[in-house]
């Protein structure tokens, strides 16, 4: 027995060649944009040690400069050069970014397909979700990296938490509204499994809203973990990330605004990087949003 | 109606207790005995053995937990460890700049957020509805320390129009309180006007291609009267909503802002309180913030009735 209708649904997910890749840029130059931006981002944080200075070599006698062709940024108050450690700051903050929003995005499917699929499991998990929702993101975040002190880790762990909920919530309502589907129904009374029709049907099919949230998750993780690190319950101070350069920093706001403003900057370019790349995501799954907004 | 109100309230309460039970597991299953964490490094056996029994930590954990919940439901939310004096006394010491900051950004937001969302999609794809989508993308995009320090920078050190941080209690004037909190407001506010233009503008628009939007204009309804009398009361809904989801935004927001602008509210206490590791007082913030959370977003849903007598339960 073949079953047709499946496939066509799938087809969002269908592996694209280079010519498939091409047309997507064209049609969706945010994706294009955004995406773009965000890989220039990422070579340029992790080949930073072939063109940025040591992040951690102070100088006593270069403090607060302005900025200068051997030190673009200037230096900061402990004669360390500002352009180098918001390189190598980039690290920390895709890292975190990238990992927190990898994190939840996946516990949130597995919670939200067994939620789609349990109304026992749906019923007790969903109750949890909504509890965790109703505390706001960076008070639950400290609460959880206050527990253990910073470090990344813990970090990655606390940005991931406050973000699942909203994941689970979406891919159960598209599971809830996919399982009625008449494919599924066909599968299911063609004899498949239950565990080979959520894998070969359900799954594919929430993969589009996945990706549209991940990178909402991913500039979200991004904005917190600057935050988190801003309040000094991030990264732990020796390693730079943009959020710490700030907070260390903000005393010579009037003397050296490069300080701030130059992790400041490439934090909200970043973080405009995965915003528009999300856009782009939805416009492309979603035709018909695009119109509405 | 009334059972809805029912089934409303008991699921609020179900919030509440998942809240309560989180964060009462949050301290006990920590890594590390807690008696000892609050202790310090230097205490001695007798200090954390002392602390445990004052914490009741040698109880069963459902009697901690509703010896827990029983205290707070009397007003009785712990002691600071650092300070030493009840959680909610220090609390209501740091209130009245958390409240002036957050209801000043309300004000702006919603007043603001709304009539741009409303011209945007009276003329959608025209002016201003181009400049609210490049404003909302860096709304979205500029965290709010960063548009903080900005402020700070261009209206404070450079121009020294307004002044750099600090707050000044309302009973000292008010003029003085107000100037004080200009640019916080505005640095907290932006991405929540970003935020709340864009969900009316939405709303705005799909009432717009209603058919009674068409008879309104028809019977020769003014610009202003279809907008604001016909059109944004239908668009109520998802605008009351969201206002109410951003509250919890708004709190994280507070605690940053707060920090960039040295104003002595709440969010300082509950920073302060990482770097001291001062549980009574963070479990008490994450206890009241969600369920001040959860209570205006059960006023907001109970509030659907009054702008849309559509909506019955």
């Amino acid at each position: 027995m073949t079953l047709p209708a499946a496939t066509l649904e799938i087809t969002p997910t269908a592996p694209l060649g280079f010519s498939g890749l091409a047309r997507i840029a064209r049609r969706h130059p945010l994706v294009l944009i955004g995406g773009g931006l965000l890989a220039l981002l990422i070579v340029l944080a992790l080949s930073a040690s072939l063109y940025a200075g040591d992040p951690g070599n102070m100088d006593p006698f270069k403090r607060l400069q302005p900025p200068s062709a051997e030190m673009w940024f200037g230096s900061d108050h402990l004669g360390r050069d500002v352009f180098a450690r918001t390189i190598f700051g980039a690290r920390i903050s895709l890292m975190v970014g990238l990992a927190s929003a990898a994190c939840a995005a996946l516990v949130g499917l597995l919670i939200g397909i067994l939620a789609g699929y349990n109304r026992m499991f749906d019923n007790i998990v969903m109750r949890v979700m909504d509890g965790l929702m109703s505390i706001p993101t960076i008070l639950l975040a400290i609460a959880l990296i206050s527990l253990t002190g910073p470090g990344i880790g813990i970090l990655i762990v606390a940005i991931a938490i406050p973000e699942t909920p909203a994941v689970a919530r979406l891919v159960r309502s598209v599971v809830l509204s996919v399982r009625e589907r008449p494919y599924v129904e066909a599968a299911l009374c063609g004899g498949a499994r239950l565990h080979k029709v959520l894998w070969r049907h359900i799954l594919p099919s929430t993969i589009p809203a996945l990706m549209v949230q991940g990178a909402i998750v991913c500039a979200s993780a991004i904005m917190t973990e600057a935050a988190l690190s801003f309040l000094g319950a991030g990264v732990p101070p020796e390693i730079p990330s943009w959020g710490n350069m700030i907070a260390s920093s903000r005393l010579y706001l009037a003397i050296a605004p490069l300080t701030i403003f130059g992790p400041g900057i490439c934090l909200a370019v970043t973080v405009l990087a995965v915003n528009l790349l999300g856009d782009g995501l939805r416009d492309m799954f979603d035709p018909r949003a695009k119109r509405r907004r | 109606m009334a059972g809805y109100i029912l089934r409303r309230l008991v699921s609020t309460i179900a919030v509440m207790v998942m809240v309560g039970i989180f964060v009462f597991l949050l301290l006990r299953l920590a890594p590390g005995d807690p008696a000892a964490m609050i202790a310090g490094r230097s205490a001695t056996e007798e200090m954390i053995a002392g602390i445990r029994e004052q914490l009741g930590l040698n109880d069963p954990m459902p009697v901690q937990f509703m010896h827990w919940v029983g205290d707070m439901l009397a007003g009785d939310f712990g002691t600071s460890i650092l300070a030493g004096r009840p959680v909610l006394e220090l609390l209501s010491q740091r209130l009245e700049p958390t409240l002036s900051l957050a209801i000043l950004t309300m004000i702006l937001a919603v007043t603001i957020g709304v009539s741009f969302g409303v011209l945007a999609a009276w003329r959608a794809g025209g002016f201003v509805d181009r400049i609210l989508t490049g404003f909302s993308a860096l709304g979205y995009s500029v965290p709010v320390f960063v548009i903080g320090f900005f402020l700070i920078y261009f209206f404070a050190v450079r121009t020294h129009w307004l002044p750099v941080q600090g707050y000044v209690p309302m009973s000292n004037g008010i003029a003085l309180w107000f100037m004080h909190l200009i640019l916080p407001t505005v640095t907290l506010g932006l991405g929540f006007i970003a935020f709340i233009a864009r969900v009316t503008r939405a709303s705005m628009l799909e009432v717009l291609s209603e058919d009674y939007m068409r008879t309104a204009v028809a019977k020769g309804a003014s610009s202003y009267a279809m907008l604001f009398h016909h059109a944004l009361k239908n668009a109520g809904v998802p605008i009351l909503t969201v206002v109410g989801i951003s509250f919890a935004y708004l709190i994280g927001g507070v605690v940053i802002t707060e920090t960039v602008f040295n104003l002595p509210g709440i969010g300082r206490l509950v920073v302060d309180a990482i770097n001291n590791r001062d549980y009574p007082i963070i479990q008490s913030v994450l206890i009241l913030t969600s369920g001040l959370y959860v209570l205006i977003n059960l006023t907001v849903d109970l509030t659907y009735m009054l702008i849309d007598p559509r909506i019955r339960y």
